[in-house]
């Protein structure tokens, strides 16, 4: 079996230099976790793919070396920070691919790109190898065609690790076998309010059809509020860039990647080598992260956003109180135009609205093409609907997919050759 | 910096008759006798070849991640519970963020706002109590050597290597009270196996904190002194310092007054430098560490940790003088290892005669360990057991042998480890205790030493002593003194 690897997933002695200019040539001595066992279970690494530089964006145009392009149509992006496993697996050039999901990194581009996407529970795969983002995040998850695929993969990746403490000492992930796997009776799902309030119209229809689909099987859809979703991306903003400032403060130059001597004093050997191995956003999210854990704002700024982390997840489970899965749109927007939010940070961090509360939460969200929706061109792009569950049932996500895979003909489809649909 | 007089715990300014007094702290990392690292499995070693006791983990590689070994935790724990210190049912760890070249992360993974314990302390000799503000866990940095040409070199092998920091209360009052808390957390370290506690090997490494004021006036700066790789260093550079900061606060010109400052030792100098002030100290960004979940200590690992624990040494020492009637020298000298204690403990067990094993391993056994008599460094290394001990004590006891030829059997055993009643026979040593030997002995003793037996006749028994050599050097140390002693004054008698 083929499959190809975002570029921060360690496979050793292949260059793994994510997206950066700083791990340019960098070989790690040892193989991530999920690689040793996927390599164990007969799969063949084909390639490495472009990512934004350390997962940091939503579009994989913050890349030193190159930005992948969306299937469906090249202009636009296939999403990040794992666009290029996203546009692997849609391309049709792998049958699966593995990314990390942070804040939404692999939903929202198997969103954008018309394929499966899934971020497990956090703890659920071993991070080992996995190039560390936001260390309370970062969940490694694969891109597939379809939800049974999704099932093969996390029964072969997932499972209890001794090298990472904070995965679960769980068995692997066990599909669910129902005695009737097209009927979902008495499934309660909770569309999720303000993600939907979120979405373009188009986005909007495209899901609302899904959800039909999903009632027509048996479910029972009624509304969650999920009142916290407001504040989750500032939330997110800070956690993830106050881990981040310190999981980057290793590219130092001293013991690996790129080293720019500068003055030729060692502090001066850390600026130039930062300087000149980090790009823009990467550095902008090490200043924030180093902001809010300072002295004098770090109650105000890392305390506080805890403290918030800890009501999105209470949101949660209040929903699932009442509901089996919540379910919205994955992203907002069908695919955007290359460099159309690249100037705007606000903007592209606004594309995760609806995939960042789950991550804060630690949940399994997985995002299914639901259909597809008119671009501003009019062009008809690919539209995910997300589902997420409670903790340690992402086997609930994939049964209910697969149920819906059957119904849905958005998942049959498949993208224009590549570059072709222009 | 001199006119400065010593009155117990006082220093009096010559100068200006102030009688200043010094408060002090100590900050002492000791590193943990584990037989892996803190959060990886490489093996620490002293002395190896550089970056060769290193792993992805211990040298920060991109993608891995610390898991914390259990024997760390059980040994900071056996340490905290020596140390009379309040373990906690859960702690956490947490990231101490700063960039040096000997850091791999560039971040240190320590314990800041939840230690795994807090309290404890220990009681000097001098009647003071040094109260222990708490101890916790961190990961060691690497090594930068600056002074191979013009590159900076960085080994990795201790990165990651095991420490507990523990920091007293500012409870010491003077240079003697530094020494004498090292030497007993020290002694305390080993004896739990917490740590080796070798200062020459870095394993123990000591920060002091200092401040002078004058007697009754509120406490003054302090001054952090780094670079102390002895006990000698330790209390030396207290000694500078209070004479310095004395000094420098009775200097007329503000501007000369002690800072907030981190000052280096230097032993070649005997003096402390500048290292550097304290306004541009470091914001260290703690948080906790996401990669390592919160540190549980159970119950239950608390109880089988307690159960395990040995009597301490000043328990013992103090116990040894009550109950088995030695002295404090002895007592002192038996405790001050772990493995030499056990072993007196059992030989004087078995033996039933404490103070005959008090004296074989003090005068014997631990002679013989500091030459270079037996191939063995330490009690336990040598074929030697308790029972060999006990045995050759019953042996001497029963008079079947002599206390000279015992010594023979003692160094035999230490060599061989074979039983005492074995090398009896196999050297020889049995006593003599045939009459007609004995008498043969005396008479070519008393042969042209007349005199002495006049003397012996006279009431002077202890001119005894003169014949008895004679007797003993011809049996070869073999002639039970008892024996002889009665024969001797028979034939003397008969004369």
């Amino acid at each position: 079996m083929p499959v190809a690897l975002k570029s921060n997933l360690c496979c050793a002695g292949v260059e793994t230099h994510c997206g950066s200019k700083l791990l340019a040539g960098y070989r790690p001595p040892y193989d991530a976790t999920c690689v040793e066992r996927l390599v164990a279970a007969g799969a063949v690494i084909v390639g490495m793919t472009h990512m934004d530089e350390f997962g940091m964006g939503s579009s994989s145009e913050n890349s030193a070396y190159g930005v992948p392009r969306n299937p469906w149509d090249d202009a636009r992006t296939p999403g990040g920070s794992s666009g290029g496993s996203a546009v692997a697996v849609a391309a049709g050039l792998v049958p699966l691919a593995l990314g990390s999901d942070t804040g939404g990194s692999v939903r929202q581009p198997a969103s954008l790109c018309g394929v499966y996407g899934l971020k497990p529970t956090y703890g659920r795969v071993s991070r080992y190898g996995l190039v560390a983002f936001a260390s309370s995040l970062d969940v490694v998850s694969p891109f597939a065609r379809s939800a049974r695929d999704l099932e093969l993969v996390l029964g072969v990746i997932s499972g209890a690790d001794e090298r990472d403490s904070t995965c679960q000492p769980l068995p692997p992930i066990e599909p669910e076998r129902p005695a009737e796997p097209r009927r979902l009776t008495g499934l309660r799902v909770g569309v999720a309010r303000p993600y939907v309030e979120a979405a373009a119209p188009g986005v909007r229809a495209a899901c609302d059809a899904a959800l039909a689909r999903l009632a027509q099987l048996g479910a029972e859809l009624v509304p969650v509020d999920l009142p916290h979703t407001e504040y989750a991306i500032p939330t997110y903003y800070v956690v993830a860039t106050a881990e981040a400032s310190s999981n980057l403060a290793r590219y130092d130059g001293v013991a690996y990647g790129r080293r720019v001597t500068g003055d030729g004093t060692l502090q001066g050997m850390f600026a130039a080598t930062r300087d000149a191995g980090f790009g823009a956003e990467v550095k902008r999210r090490i200043l924030l992260g180093t902001y809010v854990l300072s002295a004098g704002y770090h109650d105000a700024w890392y305390g506080r956003a805890q403290r918030v982390r800890t009501l999105v997840r209470e949101d949660f489970e209040r929903a699932f109180a009442e509901v089996d899965l919540v379910a919205g749109p994955t992203s907002p927007t069908v695919a955007f135009r290359l460099g159309e939010r690249a100037a705007d940070p606000i903007a592209m961090y606004r594309s995760d609205a609806c995939t960042v509360p789950t991550s804060l939460a630690g949940l399994p969200a997985l995002s299914l093409p639901a259909g597809f929706a008119a671009a501003e061109d009019g062009r008809e792009l690919p539209v995910g609907l997300q589902l997420v569950a409670p903790a340690l049932q992402d086997a609930r996500l994939m049964r209910v997919a697969r149920a819906l895979e059957d119904v849905l003909d958005a998942p049959a489809r498949r993208a224009p050759a590549f570059g072709g649909a222009r | 910096m001199s006119g400065l007089v010593r009155e117990g715990l006082e220093w009096v300014s010559q100068a200006t008759g102030t009688r200043w007094v010094a408060v002090i702290g100590l900050e002492v990392h000791a590193q943990l006798s584990t037989r892996t690292k803190l959060f990886c499995g490489c093996a620490y070693e002293f002395g190896a070849e550089p970056n060769t006791r290193v792993c992805p983990v211990c040298t920060g590689q991109p993608g891995s991640l610390p898991v914390l070994n259990a024997e760390a935790l059980e040994l900071a724990v056996r340490a905290a519970l020596a140390l009379g210190c309040e373990v906690a049912p859960r702690s956490k760890f947490d990231r101490k963020n700063y960039f040096y070249c000997d850091l791999p992360k560039n971040y240190q993974i320590t314990q800041y706002d939840r230690p795994y314990c807090s309290g404890g302390g220990i009681d000097l000799d001098s009647g003071r109590r040094v109260r222990l503000e708490r101890i916790h866990v961190e990961e060691d940095a690497g090594k930068a050597i600056h002074d191979r040409g013009d590159a900076t070199l960085v080994d990795f092998n201790r990165a990651g290597v095991p420490l507990i920091e523990s920091v007293t209360h500012a409870d010491l009052c003077c240079p003697e009270d530094a020494g004498a808390y090292l030497a007993a957390l020290r002694e305390i370290l080993v004896y739990v196996g917490a740590s080796s506690a070798d200062m020459e090997k870095g394993e123990l490494r000591c920060d002091v904190n200092v401040s002078v004021h004058p007697a009754g006036e509120p406490w003054r700066t302090k001054v952090e002194v780094k670079n102390l790789n002895s006990f000698s260093n330790v209390e030396a550079s207290i000694e500078y310092e209070i004479a310095r900061q004395v000094a420098a606060w009775e200097s007329s010109d503000p501007a000369d007054h002690p800072v907030q400052e981190t000052r280096l030792w230097d032993a070649g100098a005997n003096r402390t430098r500048t290292m550097r002030k304290k306004e541009g100290e470091a914001d260290y960004r703690y948080f906790p560490e996401p990669d390592l979940p919160p540190v549980s200590v159970t119950p239950a690992l608390l109880e089988a940790t307690r159960a395990l624990l040995p009597e301490l040494p000043a328990a013992r020492r103090a116990r040894y003088q009550r109950e088995l009637g030695l002295s404090a020298y002895d007592a002192g000298v038996l405790t001050a290892a772990r493995d030499v204690a056990d072993f007196f403990e059992a030989a004087a067990r078995l033996s039933g005669a404490p103070k005959d094993a008090c004296n074989w391993i003090t005068n014997e056994v631990l002679r013989a360990l500091s030459g270079d008599e037996v191939a063995a460094t330490s009690v336990d290394e040598l074929p030697m057991k308790p029972h060999d001990l006990s045995e050759l004590i019953a042996l001497v006891r029963g008079g079947t042998l002599s206390a000279s030829a015992a010594r023979q059997v003692v160094r035999a055993m230490m060599q061989s480890g074979k039983a005492a009643g074995e090398l009896v026979v196999e050297l020889g040593l049995e006593q003599v205790q045939d009459d007609g030997e004995l008498e043969r002995w005396c008479r070519e003793a008393l042969a042209g030493r007349e005199a002495i037996a006049a003397q012996v006749r006279e009431g002077h028994e202890k001119a005894l002593g003169a014949l008895m050599g004679p007797v003993m050097q011809a049996s070869k140390g073999k002639a039970n003194p008892q024996k002889v002693r009665e024969i001797l004054l028979r034939l003397i008698q008969e004369g």
